[in-house]
């Protein structure tokens, strides 16, 4: 022991033992310094996520999706509104007598890697083109969602009381509302109005697209803000909003450096789910004939359009089948593999 | 039933009727926003003719008296008359289409709780062995198929290539595919449901507890397990209402059923402004109505929730 070294003066004197106060040296310096480096929360999740096999792949399989259907259309040689009467109904790499005659003479001809539709046009650049609609309609609606369901949610878990009350009551009522059969109406009404007007972006776009945005708009975002709000309840109770509140940080600046940061896991599993249902919904109007607008192709539109030569011609319903399995079955086992990664209490 | 109960009850019906308020609302003023008018589409009609069936109709009158008007119709099942299907109401038409969707709809909704329940349970009693792999591959791979995915393969392949199925309606036999297309989706989606429910029971400890007794195994299973696993999946019943009926309107299309969904998908093809309004305001209740049942009965069974 230390304190037999030095003898006692008397019972007073605090018996400080100098040894105590020599400076560390080097060596015991080290031993300070953290055996490992600091893993950010969102580091953490990303190294889960990529150990996820499987999720992996998804992403992969989703990026060289995003690349084809963004990418072939700047140098494929057929356009998706060629049309060509002498070519209807080729199988997949047959050639028509026109082109054969073609070949037969020494000029290369791509070929129809899908084949070509009822009206002669080559089906890979249509199904390519629907593939890209559909990628399109689910990101944009995950970030409409994204955008109003974070300002709605935070909103109202930060200010709490009456405030947080009013908009719930409002998000409760918009949950209740049955969001498809809006949906319905709204493509209904805008195609009507579509018709009877001259508005260049909507006909563009369709009467489908347009509504889709409009209804992710006006009611989706409530699954996020519902999120968002929980998630900003609690973390409102934490001592680094009272801390940042006492400095005299405003309330904007609270929900957005400490509040919103905290809400990602949250964010990124609510978006991720979004994704599919978005896609779902574009591809179930086109298919009734509301969606993008002709001659622009869309996954759905394409399969009802298949569904008139199925029984000789099946290849024009399962190009585009087989596209939005893939696309709905990657979003689906990532958003599946970032919940894994991002919650791990959620981990079934 | 206590009091608590009953308050909660009424809240939850007060909800469900602001609902259907909110819905009529939005199907009316949404639909009269079109400037076109609903008979400007039929053919060689001169407008003395299109203002007659106009004050016939009632659309002279100014919009919001019309929509008082239409609010107190709907209140007595009554959505006005067809224009695209001249001498029939909209109530008639519903009612006779209805009858085929129901019939349809409730067996797809019948097998798919019944198999999703049952796969499930499968499915967490062999957590980890290939039955449950298999199960979790092809639950996945079905919800990731739109509903006119599934149907329209299985038209390809089961009616036409294999031919065991008719590929109409109307004829015997024919409703077998129609169902199976509607179901496998929520079949799948109650199975997942269920297994983890089923998972999360399992693993509690009033389980462990009934297995230390020595309990049966086939009755902690029973008795203790799915009782408790069941709640989840209730709340399924609302959602699963939502897709039967709006999947119905691709179903019946290409299976050429003569139900609701093709009448809805009829009467946007031919601009029947009154059908496509009753239409929706009547699949809409049918949704808000199992919302509503799913809720309460979710709370009757498992009292625990809070009633908030």
């Amino acid at each position: 022991m230390p304190n037999e070294k030095i003898p006692i003066k008397n019972p007073f004197s605090l018996q400080v033992d100098p040894d105590l106060f020599k400076p560390a040296t080097e060596e015991e310096k080290a031993q300070q310094v953290q055996m490992r480096e600091s893993v950010s929360f969102m580091r953490d999740a990303l190294r889960r996520l990529s150990r996820n096999r499987l999720a992996m792949v998804c992403v992969v399989l989703i990026l060289v999706v995003a690349l084809v259907a963004f990418l072939v259309p700047q140098f494929y040689p057929y356009s998706y509104t060629k049309q060509d009467v002498t070519s209807k109904y080729l199988h997949p790499f047959e050639y028509s007598a026109k082109e054969q005659a073609k070949i037969d003479k020494g000029v290369a001809v791509f070929p129809h890697i899908m084949g070509t539709d009822a009206l002669g046009r080559d089906y890979a650049i249509r199904v390519i083109y629907g593939t890209r609609i559909s990628l399109l309609v689910g990101i944009f609606s995950a970030l409409i969602v994204i955008v109003i369901g974070i300002i709605y949610g935070s909103i109202s878990g930060y200010f709490g009381g009456r405030v947080d009350n009013v908009m719930m009551r409002v998000v409760d009522i918009i949950y209740a509302l049955p969001d498809v059969l809006i949906v319905i109406l709204l493509s209904v009404a805008i195609k009507e109005m579509v018709s009877s007007s001259n508005n260049v972006l909507i006909a563009k776009l369709g009467a489908g697209m347009v509504s889709i945005f409009m209804v992710f708009g006006l009611l989706y975002w409530v699954g996020m803000a519902r999120q968002v709000r929980g998630q900003i309840l609690s973390i409102k109770e934490q001592e680094y909003v009272l801390a940042a509140r006492a400095t005299g940080a405003s309330a904007a600046r609270i929900i957005r450096k400490h509040m919103i940061p905290n809400c990602v896991s949250v964010i990124i599993i609510v978006a991720a789910m979004q994704i599919p249902s978005a896609i779902f919904t574009e591809s179930f109007l086109s298919f009734l004939g509301l969606g993008v607008s002709i001659p622009m192709p869309s996954l759905g539109s394409l399969a009802a359009d298949a569904r008139s030569g199925l029984n000789s011609y099946p290849y024009l319903l399962i190009f585009p089948a087989m596209s939005i399995f893939l696309i709905v079955l990657s979003f689906n086992l990532l958003g599946n593999g970032l919940r894994d990664a991002f919650d791990p209490k959620l981990r079934s | 039933m206590n009091s608590k109960f009953l308050i909660y009850m009424f809240k939850r019906l007060g909800m469900a009727l602001l609902t259907i308020f909110l819905v009529i609302a939005i199907t009316f003023f949404v639909m009269h926003a079109i400037p076109a008018s609903p008979f400007s589409s039929e053919k060689a009609k001169s407008d003395a003719v299109i203002k007659a069936l106009e004050i016939k109709y009632g659309f002279d009158k100014p919009l919001g008296v019309q929509f008082l008007n239409y609010l107190w119709g709907v209140l007595h099942f009554d959505f006005g008359l067809s224009t695209a299907w001249v001498g029939f109401t909209v109530a008639d038409l519903i009612m006779g289409g209805f009858s085929y969707s129901a019939s349809i709809g409730f067996t797809a909704a019948f097998i798919a709780i019944i198999l999703g329940i049952l796969f499930g349970c499968l499915a967490a009693l062999n957590r980890g062995k290939w039955l449950d792999s298999v199960i979790q591959v092809v639950t996945t791979a079905l919800v990731s198929m739109p509903s006119f995915v599934v149907a329209t393969l299985l038209l390809l392949f089961v009616s036409f290539r294999l031919g065991w199925f008719p590929s109409l309606g109307n004829q015997p036999g024919g409703m077998v595919l129609p169902i199976v297309s509607l179901s496998l989706y929520p079949m799948a989606y109650i199975t997942r449901l269920q297994r983890s429910s089923m998972l999360d029971v399992l693993g509690a400890d009033y389980i462990r507890t009934a297995r230390a007794k020595g309990v049966k195994s086939s009755k902690v299973i029973y008795k203790h397990a799915l009782k408790n696993a069941l709640t989840p999946v209730i709340t399924y019943a609302g959602p699963m209402m939502a897709y039967i009926l709006t999947g119905s309107m691709v179903v019946e299309n290409i299976f050429s059923v003569p139900g609701l969904g093709r009448l809805f998908t009829n009467s946007m093809l031919r601009t029947d402004y009154m059908m496509i309004m009753g239409v929706t305001i009547f699949l809409a209740f049918m949704i808000i109505l199992m919302n509503f049942i799913s809720d309460v009965l979710y709370k009757v069974m498992d009292p625990r929730i809070d009633l908030a």
